[in-house]
């Protein structure tokens, strides 16, 4: 059922381009060795810049055989490392998750005081480099910084422990899911909310009844990238981690350590695993934005239907 | 239910959307808000419903205050003008959401809403599309679940923003008829927003045309375009020849030319300066005939520049001595223009059956300077 949905939205997509991408006229058309030239070099880029160093991580993840290649991602420490990873997603993508929509809610939908600065600020992580964003961290929770005494004092760990990770990684990730909602919901306008409200809808009924279905396929787009990003992460976490090992570290923490003590083998292992989630999470992102992208095409008004 | 607005007042900004407006809407009646875009017609629809929060004034429905009730509780209808039908549900599910979101115990059964729902598609003629999603309904159809939509709450009141704005013009012609059929078998109190007279003066019971933010006249479709209270109301409803000149003892001065002007119109309080309306249609064209020179008498001549046959009535184009850039227009019927076979070029001599005085001032230029 699925598959019959995804094949027949695909076809009517390249329908849709044909016209663009063959049709092009004779004074729009390239002489053939221009062409050539320019679609080799294209592909030639493309070919040593993302796909050999994608195949280079699985071929030496595998160089030494199966064997040592699971081995590596059942030894003690990368399994506290996946489970670390998952478990700051698992925080920090929900949250981001309210966070982003209630954010996008009301940059849309109202008019406010400060509503630029609000916009700035969660653009905010997108311009500081990660590192600082770690080092942000360690100077209010760190060991000499503002809450510092007031921390050991109750004996609160944050930096070098996992709330660390967590706060560094919802840092970075604050902006996805608003980022990817704002211009959506702006461009749906307020419609068909003040049409529920006028129909009695409560404010809680609106959301469930008409907002969110209205943006459900652009809000599963932010949390794929949201998680991507949050399991990902590694500047920001390399500063407040600690790096002890089995203990905080993140899987791309760990391949650092791994590779840095010449465990080639096992670093790209675990690499790897980061690798194939990114490929799965592309592949999500495409049924999804085949998805939207079907809605979209059906919102095209058809007012030859009539009669 | 009837609805009155008591000095109603909303500014955005610099902006004055409605000034002072004070309005009374009569149960069961549909009346229009007529003027152009800005006046304030919309923001007005959207203050009566709640939808938007006065800066001054109340609105009454049944003699009661209702200024302070939520949306919610005003228990209207909005047809929006853009439909903003729910685009994930389908034409029964949109119908259905007004009593699905009621209060548990108010809410009806599902069968009580099956029921309703195919009742209101049927009186919209759409029920065959009860599966169908928005996406996939024409502008017209998307109009009419709308206004199902609406009605399942059992709205006291009926508010339309526009209804037939986005439509082609012949769906909306159609859609007009029966609109005012619905509104003559339900007879809820109704109020459309339009910019377009047509519409106005033919659907509605009531006119209200509005400027800037006031109301320039309230009446029925007779009396606006008739009588028409001002300028601004003179020239939004149809078409008029408007000539500039000075009130003389005898009538109107333009350039070395009198319009002669009854004695009733001469005595009304303008003075001075004046401008002259005249519709096309009271508009007479006449030939220099020697033998009958008194005919002539208060014309002015001038030459067709143009004829247009525009259906059944004549459209002809006349030179204008006051000023060559506008040319004066009259309408003919084929009858008189039959009669009178003119020909392009021809000097002729145009006289006034019917014209209304006003004083030149304020409205061009307020326009200008606002």
């Amino acid at each position: 059922m699925a598959g019959s949905t995804t094949m027949a939205t695909t076809s009517t997509l390249s329908l849709h381009q044909a016209p663009g991408a063959k049709g092009g006229s004779s004074a729009t058309t390239e002489p053939a060795f221009v062409c050539w030239l320019l679609i080799g070099s294209a592909l030639a880029f493309l070919t040593l810049f993302l796909f050999v160093p994608l195949v280079a991580v699985f071929v030496e993840a595998l160089r030494k055989g199966f064997g040592p290649f699971f081995a590596a991602l059942v030894e003690p420490d990368a399994v506290s490392a996946i489970k670390l990873t998952l478990i700051t997603a698992a925080i920090a993508v929900p949250l981001n998750l309210v966070f982003g929509v209630s954010a996008a809610w009301a940059i849309a939908k109202f008019q406010f005081r400060g509503k630029q600065f609000l916009i700035t600020l969660i653009d905010l992580p997108f311009s500081v480099s990660p590192v600082i964003a770690g080092l942000i961290y360690v100077l209010i929770f760190g060991a000499n910084g503002w809450f510092g005494t007031y921390l050991q004092d109750n004996d609160i760990k944050i930096i070098f422990a996992v709330p660390g990770i967590v706060l560094a990684t919802i840092f970075v990730t604050f902006p996805f899911v608003a980022r990817e909602l704002i211009p959506l919901m702006e461009a749906q306008g307020s419609e068909e909310e003040e049409a529920a409200r006028v129909l009695g809808a409560n404010g809680f009924q609106i959301f469930w009844k008409v907002t969110l279905p209205n943006i459900k396929w652009g809000l599963i787009y932010g949390v794929i990238l949201c998680n991507a990003r949050a399991m990902g992460e590694f500047g920001a976490v390399s500063v407040v981690s600690g790096h002890i090992r089995g203990l905080t570290n993140t899987l791309p923490l760990h391949v650092e350590i791994l590779y840095n003590e010449y465990n080639f083998s096992a670093a790209f292992a675990t690499a790897s695993l980061l690798a194939l989630l990114a490929l799965v999470t592309l592949g999500l992102k495409s049924i999804v934005e085949w998805r939207s992208a079907k809605l979209i095409d059906a919102d095209a008004p058809t007012e030859n239907i009539q009669k | 239910m009837s609805i009155s607005v008591h000095n109603i007042g909303k500014r955005f900004g610099a902006f004055t959307a409605l000034d002072n407006i004070s309005l009374d809407f009569p149960q069961g009646e549909l009346v229009a808000l007529l003027g152009p875009s800005g006046c304030g017609k919309t923001t007005l629809l959207r203050v009566i419903a709640g939808l938007e929060r006065p800066d001054e004034g109340k609105v009454l429905f049944d003699g009661e205050d209702a200024s302070r009730r939520d949306v919610r509780q005003r228990q209207v209808g909005f047809v929006f003008q853009h439909y903003a039908l729910f685009r994930h549900m389908t034409v029964f599910e949109n119908v259905a959401f007004g009593l699905r979101v009621k209060k548990r115990h108010e809410r009806p059964s599902n069968a009580e809403i099956e029921r309703k729902v195919h009742e209101l598609l049927n009186l919209v003629q759409l029920d065959w599309l009860a599966d169908r999603y928005p996406s996939q309904l024409s502008g017209g159809q998307r109009q009419r679940i709308a206004l199902a939509r609406a009605l399942a709450v059992e709205p006291k009141v009926l508010l339309l923003d526009e209804p037939f704005g986005a439509l082609d013009a012949k769906v909306r012609k159609e859609l007009r008829r029966w609109l005012r059929r619905l509104h003559d078998e339900l007879h809820i109190t109704s109020i459309f927003v339009t910019h377009d007279q047509e519409e106005a003066l033919e659907v509605a019971d009531r006119v209200v045309v509005m400027n800037k933010g006031h109301i320039e006249q309230i009446g029925t479709p007779n009396e606006v375009y008739s009588k028409p209270a001002t300028q601004f109301v003179y020239g939004f409803l149809g078409s008029a020849n408007i000539f500039h000149g000075r009130i003389q003892e005898d009538g109107l001065a333009i350039g070395d030319h009198t319009l002669p002007l009854d004695a009733h119109t001469l005595e009304s309080e303008v003075d001075g300066d004046a401008v002259a309306y005249a519709r096309p249609h009271d508009l007479e064209i006449i030939r220099h005939d020697p033998a009958n020179p008194d005919q002539e008498e208060g014309g002015i001549p001038s030459k067709v520049q143009r004829i247009l046959a525009i259906g059944t009535l004549i459209r002809v184009e006349l030179e204008n001595p006051a000023n060559p850039l506008v040319p004066i227009e009259a309408e003919l019927t084929r009858g008189q223009f039959d009669e009178l076979k003119l020909e392009e070029g021809e000097s002729v001599i145009v006289r006034t059956k019917n014209v209304r005085i006003f004083p030149k001032i304020d409205y061009l230029a307020n326009r200008v300077s606002v």
